[in-house]
């Protein structure tokens, strides 16, 4: 009794899911706008943390060091700094290095290897460049630098930079929370939108879902076919739009490789078509199935 | 058994359906409920598959309280009770056969009975050349018939026909009242509300009249008393 009656509601399912091929496809079509929606949000949310945490990663503080600092002193407050919870990582930069930094920056100025050459000795300092794990903890990094005292630190340039540091970290703070935010709304506008089209649907066929009640269908009986709709409706759609992200991105990813060297959007697609693909489906589906069960419920009190 | 026990049904001040009926139809009864339109036959019948529910009273179907069951066992009762609605509420989106066939499956009646007992009931009616015809490809009489059809084919205990015979030529509508008495005899209780004159008087049952919502008049072997 139970697989004959799910082997009914299946059939049925299908069968209006075709019959209805106008209503399907509008429902279909909406959906697939709200998932290229909801699948845009996760591609920008994914381009944009990429973009912020490149431009966080760029933020640091630069400890300059005493000629005279001998380096194992200058190692020993490497370790100790790598020791606080704040610190992502410490790169030492010795004064041979520095140096040699200086020379390839500016290789092929004349003027510049000529006046290195007057100069003689290593006119550069020793210096050790700390980032934070979040950029809002540069200020406390700097405050236990100052608190120890050493007194190899010719000086600390997170005071030079003090008011742009903690700039852009308010900024990336309130970026990530107004994007989620944004996210999370349009999203919410897409489901609605959705929820909205499935509802006229079955609006369209109240008459019929009472007529089925007085013959003596049971509720599920009735409510079935259009949960097995739904899902139709979210596949489908699911279906639809993963094979319209496929070459849309794949065209993109050279274009905003351009602009974003770091980020390959291509690649990020391929790495995540699983996560992507069950996202797409399993939203497609649940929105389909949920926006049925709510929209006909009023109709089977019959 | 149907039992209306002191059953009123109210819409507001001014649209009183049906006051204070007390009715009962013994198994394999064939009663005609009669009466000018607005007397209440539609609600009587309605009330009894609840469609809707009275205001006052109750009303029992083979001992159970139709006016206390809960909505999802509703369909239990209805799948009991045939009924052949006045504006025959066939689904459009389904065929003839897909119609009929759609109470049996609801019911949970096995293919092969499907496959088997649908035709048979088409063939009753006369359509089985129209059994992939839609609601819309049919005309008022066939659409009565497969209505009619489909109240008989869970072969329930009860059969409710509101104004069956409405939309049928003469010749059509003593096939149908021959039909129902037939069914009758094999052990169906039928209450059939209709206008139709000549039907009551030549079919020599009892008639139940209504008028303003109240029974004005219950006789076995009646006649159609109302002008």
């Amino acid at each position: 009794m139970f697989f004959t009656n799910l082997r009914r509601i299946t059939k049925t399912g299908i069968l209006n899911y075709k019959r209805n091929g106008w209503l399907s496809t509008a429902t279909v079509l909406v959906m697939i706008l709200m998932l290229f929606v909801i699948g845009n949000l996760v591609f920008t949310g994914a381009l944009a943390s990429v973009i912020l945490s490149s431009f966080e990663s760029k933020v640091d503080i630069s400890v300059y060091f005493l000629p005279d600092a001998p380096e194992n002193s200058i190692i020993s407050i490497k370790k100790e700094l790598e020791t606080l919870p704040d610190v992502r990582d410490i790169n030492y930069i010795s004064r041979e290095a520095a140096l040699e930094l200086f020379r390839n920056r500016h290789k092929g100025n004349q003027l510049i290897a000529a006046a290195l050459e007057e100069i003689g000795e290593n006119p550069l300092q020793a210096s050790l460049n700390i980032r934070a794990k979040d950029p809002s903890r540069y200020a406390a990094i700097s405050e236990f630098l100052l608190q120890k005292n050493y007194r190899e630190i010719d000086k600390i340039n997170y005071f030079e930079n003090q008011q742009v540091i903690e700039r852009m970290g308010a900024i990336f703070k309130t970026l990530r929370g107004a994007g989620t935010f944004l996210a999370f709304f349009l999203a919410f506008i897409a489901v609605l939108v959705t929820f909205n089209t499935i509802r006229l649907a079955i609006y369209t066929m109240r008459e019929e879902i009472g007529i089925m009640r007085l013959v003596g269908a049971s509720r599920w009986f009735i409510r079935g076919p259009f949960i097995v709709s739904g899902i139709l409706y979210g596949a489908t759609s699911a279906l639809i739009t993963l094979m319209i992200f496929f070459p849309l991105i794949w065209l993109i990813s050279p274009r905003l490789a351009l602009l974003v060297p770091e980020f390959n959007i291509f690649q990020y697609f391929l790495d995540n078509l699983i996560v992507f693909a069950v996202l797409m489906f399993g939203g497609g589906i649940v929105i389909g199935v949920l926006s049925s069960w709510i929209a006909i419920r009023r109709y089977l009190q019959v | 058994m149907i039992f209306f026990d002191n059953v009123s049904k109210i819409y507001n001040h001014h649209s009183v359906a049906l006051k204070n009926v007390n009715l009962r139809v013994n198994p394999k009864e064939f009663v005609f409920i009669v009466g000018s339109s607005g007397a209440g036959k539609t609600t009587l019948l309605k009330l009894l598959i609840r469609e809707e529910t009275p205001t006052d009273g109750k009303i029992f179907l083979d001992g159970i309280e139709v006016t206390d069951i809960g909505i999802g066992e509703m369909h239990k009762v209805r799948r009991r009770i045939g009924t052949v609605f006045q504006d025959y509420k066939l689904l459009p989106t389904k065929t003839a056969y897909e119609n009929i066939a759609f109470v049996m499956e609801a019911a949970g009646r096995a293919d092969a009975e499907i496959e088997e007992d649908v035709p048979e009931v088409l063939e009753l009616v006369g359509l089985s050349d129209k059994r992939d015809n839609f609601p819309h490809q049919l005309s008022g009489g066939e659409k009565q018939r497969v209505a009619i059809a489909r109240a008989l084919v869970n072969r329930p205990d009860v059969i409710l026909a509101d104004e069956a015979t409405g939309d049928l030529d003469p010749i059509n509508t003593l096939e149908i009242v021959k039909l129902l008495q037939k069914i009758n005899e094999l052990g169906t209780t039928i209450v059939l509300a209709t206008h139709n004159k000549e039907i009551v008087n030549s079919a020599d049952r009892r008639v139940i009249v209504l008028d303003k919502g109240e029974i004005i008049s219950d006789k076995e072997k009646g006649k159609y008393l109302l002008i």
